[in-house]
């Protein structure tokens, strides 16, 4: 439309609030889109009258953008191809990827610097100075406000799906900020629907919406996460697993599995089964091994012994655990002695079950983390005295994590 | 958009091999697209001399201002459309590989 990023960035917020403005008073046209797109237009067309005379102090006028708090909510159904070369420009790989992310938090899903300060973190002021400078870098670098060519898609679509991943994982792993995984689905669409035969955008889109199927299952009452064998699978959102399994179904070539498409599968198989133990984890080990070779993450090597464990016995985890130990980028974190924990409680030696609890508990970074790896700990310590006590059967409760957690993937 | 592009060495670049240098290849493409402007090669840093005024005394030495493993071998003067086919045309270069390409767009005074 206009050609230039933050000419185009400021109309479209302003064509948004103009239809605030003038749909509370007047009720939503016929063909909203259009109207949109109109006002925007015609809004450029004076920007850009403007400019001509004063192009400095444009840069300042787009750092004062309007803030429109009510974006997200029409911004589904307006101005798709406009979304489309926000998102690619916000995207581009000369800008730091975290300047990526809020950038595209900004100015995509119209989020407010202080609602993404909040989501990062970080001081409003220390966002706002962050969103100034890719702002200015955009400008002053000559980064191309437009959709990219066929030759530079491939690879432009991927670092536009690396920040949306991100983006739904921020908004995912934290309950208050599912605005966040919201805005990613929303985004995902857009580009799935600008790039329908990319395999890898279709297998995003159905990871998150799979993920986020079991959003009003994944905690209890208190907040605590539950494990996905704990959640009552009635509460998974059957309407987005269903488009989440018709995204994956025309796949076939199984020799061009991507990244986002193993994830995808993994998660497919847990919304599959009706109930716990129907679960085919064979499948999952299957596609963990595929994605050892993909993302050489110990986090990953951790969620593969898990998967082991499950369809195999937790010894077979342990022995895979205890090689693990050796990695130093596993050196800090609880999650190495908390899958540990919860394979010795499923191979009934609760006592060393609750050492390695406690053990992770130390290590673990967040207070909610902290206390549910504490209260495990207590409860394999009673299991440990019942056990002495009756000798009972093994107990092969549940006490997987959700699906952030390696304990679970 | 008018870019300097500093052609500068890099310790972790490909090693370098003068078969596979094809600068010329390079100058044709540029030459083709028009937006090479000027641009040259640079004596090594030992040619250098690094020129400071402090307290109002001249001080002038040998050697470079900046002591590094890297050093600018050359620059290239580019008159590109915008960042993507100044990116474009700079991971074409031969230096690309061999060592790494700094894009720094002009800023005019107007």
């Amino acid at each position: 439309m206009t050609g230039d990023w933050a000419v185009a960035e400021d109309c479209v917020q302003d064509a948004f609030a103009s239809a605030l403005v003038a749909w509370r008073s007047d009720g939503v046209p016929d063909r909203p889109a259009a109207w949109l797109y109109t006002v925007a237009r015609n809004k450029a067309r004076d920007r850009l009258r403007r400019i001509i005379v004063e192009r400095e102090k444009l840069r300042d006028i787009a750092d004062l953008a309007v803030q429109v708090d009510e974006f997200p909510e029409i911004d589904e159904t307006t101005l798709p191809d406009e979304q489309l070369r926000l998102l690619f420009t916000c995207c581009h790989p000369a800008l730091a990827l975290p300047n990526r992310v809020a950038l595209t938090l900004r100015a995509v899903a119209g989020l407010t610097t202080g609602e993404i300060a909040s989501a990062f973190f970080v001081q409003e002021s220390t966002m706002a100075r962050r969103l100034v400078r890719a702002r200015q870098k955009i400008t002053n670098a000559g980064i191309p406000y437009r959709i990219p060519t066929a030759d530079l898609l491939p690879e432009r679509l991927e670092g536009v799906l690396a920040v949306l991943y991100l983006l739904f994982n921020q908004g995912y792993s934290d309950a208050s900020r599912t605005d966040l995984a919201d805005a990613a689905i929303r985004m995902t669409r857009n580009v799935v629907r600008f790039a329908p035969s990319t395999d890898e955008a279709r297998c995003l889109l159905s990871l998150m919406l799979l993920q986020s199927s079991r959003r009003a299952a994944r905690r209890d009452k208190d907040g605590q996460q539950l494990t996905l064998e704990n959640q009552d699978r009635s509460r998974w959102d059957r309407q987005s697993i269903d488009e989440a399994l018709k995204l994956l179904a025309p796949l076939t070539p199984v020799n061009k599995r991507g990244f986002y498409r193993i994830q995808a599968e993994i998660a497919a198989c847990h919304a599959r089964a009706p109930s716990p133990g129907a679960t085919d984890w064979r499948q999952i080990v299957h596609l963990y091994d595929v994605l050892v070779t993909m993302s050489p993450s110990p986090v990953v090597a951790v969620s593969r012994a898990i998967a082991v464990g499950m369809a195999t016995g937790p010894e077979a985890a342990l022995a895979i655990l205890e090689d693990l130990d050796a990695d130093p980028r596993l050196s800090t974190s609880h999650l190495l002695p908390a899958a540990r924990a919860d394979m010795l409680v499923r191979a009934g030696r609760h006592v060393e079950a609750a050492t390695a609890f406690g053990f992770a508990a130390q290590r673990a970074t967040s207070d909610l983390d902290r206390q549910q790896l504490l209260r495990e700990a207590a409860a394999a310590m009673r299991h440990s005295v019942t056990a002495k006590l009756a000798l009972p059967e093994t107990d092969t409760s549940t006490r997987k994590k959700d699906d952030d957690d390696p304990r679970t993937r | 958009m008018r870019y300097v592009m500093f052609v500068a060495t890099d310790p972790e670049g490909d090693p370098y091999s003068a078969e596979d240098d094809r600068i010329e290849d390079w100058g044709k493409e540029v030459g083709e697209r028009g937006v090479w402007v000027d641009g040259n090669r640079l004596r090594p840093v030992e040619d250098a001399t690094t020129v400071r005024v402090r307290n109002g005394e001249l001080l002038v030495t040998d050697g470079p201002f900046t002591e590094s493993k890297e050093w600018i071998a050359g620059y290239d003067v580019l008159e590109c459309a915008d960042l993507d086919e100044a990116i474009e045309v700079a991971s074409k270069h031969p230096m690309a590989r061999f060592g790494r390409l700094e894009l720094r767009p002009v800023w005019p005074f107007d």
